[in-house]
């Protein structure tokens, strides 16, 4: 359960961070639009298994090219084997749902940023706003919505990540990267634990709905509502 | 919108940096999935010098690569068929009739596709086995309903709400029955949206892993992604296969997005940024 939380917070905050960023770069890029959006939606589009896969595959410890770059940068003096050490496995596993995942998030968040009036900057740049005070004080609070979507989607979908971590570090090492999921599914169909890997479905059950609610009392007010 | 040039070039710079992010490792995946065994454990090189079909052919040919790819062809497209005409019924119900109880079915809808799977793997595996269609491809079917149902609903009342009522309206005044309104007017309308939940339904059929790994018990019934996840070799990890089946894998998902990618973005968003 901690290591589910401590993947959620992390990929999560990443994935917001950078999301945000991109998406206020895309707005204002008018060139290579198209092309922009296929490489936003070819890693969202992919199996979860795949992009887990060729993660795996760049650090792995003989054949990785993250190896090979980091120690010709200077970075570490030899090849690491990520996945064997405690801690390191992490970091794979959160860089290929960031990568994943991030272009999702920053084309939810361009959608919110084009419903923006423009004209709200030309009024904070006449009251002498800074680039960061119109973003702090016009971007973000109107953006506020598409945030906690995003937020609540991507919280969602990080506490039950299960295909990336199964094939990526299958839980390990030891049990340092196992998420509930897994944890349940191995109860399940590893030990044929049945009664005990139910009663874990249901606290995942019980966990998600909570959040679920929470998404839907934001949202769902305004989606039955459009045209009722 | 202007803005001063110096703050279009760091759009661009972030613009260029995501292209190249994303790109990579796709291009890596590629190269490698080309690039002879023996040559792939040695200092990885950038651009190689030979590149040969190897891992390609030894997929179809030692392991069968053609069942798995059958196998999700047939799931994800029953899945999807299906989905598409209940749901688009359904959908147009709930986005067209007034009756009680509406908006907390929508908003049930809208709860069942956020459902964790791995908390009805249990169930859903003691019903199944108990049903005897465990390695069955109902046994796969049914379970991928859960999540591409509501997800097929949701998308389509969106839709269908956003066309105009005048037509149907219209249609009725000159004595169509409902179906028969639903059936001449309406469908032809909404094609470009059914088309896009088709492929969004059929994507994340293909793509679904948890069920698959769980429902199934050999490689006759397993998907793709069951099938490149669970790639062994005798003494090593098989890489060269294990990308060349990832290409085989991305390869009709990244053609279908890319070939609908501005509705596909206008279907993803739709939903979500209307709070």
């Amino acid at each position: 359960m901690g290591h589910t939380l401590f993947f959620a917070v992390v990929s999560v905050t990443l994935e917001l961070a950078l999301g945000t960023m991109l998406a206020l770069a895309m707005n204002r890029a008018f060139r290579g639009r198209g092309l922009m959006r296929a490489s936003v939606l070819v890693p969202w589009a992919m199996p979860t298994v795949v992009s887990g896969l060729l993660w795996k595959f760049m650090f792995d410890g003989d054949a990785g090219i993250a190896n090979a770059a980091l120690v010709k940068v200077g970075v570490l003096d030899q090849p690491l084997v990520w996945f064997i050490r405690t801690g390191f496995a992490w970091v794979p596993v959160i860089l290929a749902d960031v990568w994943k995942t991030t272009p999702f998030v920053a084309l939810l968040l361009l959608a919110g940023l084009q419903n923006i009036d423009a004209s709200l900057y030309e009024a904070a740049r006449i009251d002498g706003a800074s680039a960061w005070r119109q973003f702090r004080f016009v971007t973000l609070p109107l953006l506020r919505p598409a945030i906690l979507v995003a937020l609540i989607f991507r919280t969602l979908d990080a506490f039950r990540v299960f295909d990336l971590i199964y094939v990526m570090t299958g839980g390990g090492p030891g049990t340092s990267t196992e998420p509930i999921a897994l944890y349940t599914f191995n109860s399940l169909l590893q030990y044929l634990r049945f009664g005990y890997g139910s009663a874990l479905s249901v606290i995942v059950f019980v966990v998600t709905f909570a959040l679920a609610l929470v998404y839907i009392r934001y949202l769902g007010a305004g989606l039955t509502e459009t045209k009722a | 919108m202007t803005g001063e040039p110096g703050r279009g070039r760091w759009a661009t710079v972030a613009i260029v940096g995501l292209i190249a992010a994303t790109a990579f490792p796709f291009y890596w995946a590629i190269v490698s999935s080309f690039t002879p065994e023996s040559r792939l454990f040695s200092a990885p090189r950038l651009f190689p010098d030979t590149l040969v079909l190897d891992h390609y052919r030894a997929l179809f040919t030692e392991r069968e690569f053609w069942v798995p790819i059958r196998n999700s062809l047939v799931v994800a497209g029953t899945t999807t068929a299906f989905c598409v005409a209940v749901g688009a019924l359904c959908a147009y119900a709930l986005a067209r009739l007034r009756f009680r109880g509406k908006a907390p079915l929508l908003a049930l809808i809208l709860a069942v596709s956020m459902f964790p799977q791995i908390s009805v793997v249990s169930p859903l595996y003691l019903l199944l086995r108990a049903l005897r269609l465990i390695n069955t491809y109902p046994g796969l079917i049914l379970p991928y309903l859960t999540f591409a149902m509501p997800l097929t609903v949701w998308l389509l009342v969106g839709i269908f709400r956003q066309l105009p009522a005048e037509l149907e309206e219209a249609a009725m005044v000159d004595g169509a029955s409902r179906l028969r309104t639903f059936l001449e007017v309406v469908i032809p309308l909404a094609l470009p949206g059914l088309a896009t939940t088709a492929i969004l339904t059929f994507v994340y059929s293909w793509n679904e892993f948890l069920f698959a790994l769980s429902f199934t018990l050999g490689p006759e019934r397993q998907t793709v992604p069951v099938a490149i996840a669970l790639l062994r070799g005798q003494y090593q990890v098989p890489w060269g296969q294990i990308l060349a089946g990832s290409i085989i894998a991305t390869a009709p998902v990244a053609l279908l997005v890319l070939a609908f990618q501005r509705r596909i973005v206008q279907g993803l968003t739709a939903g979500a940024v209307k709070g």
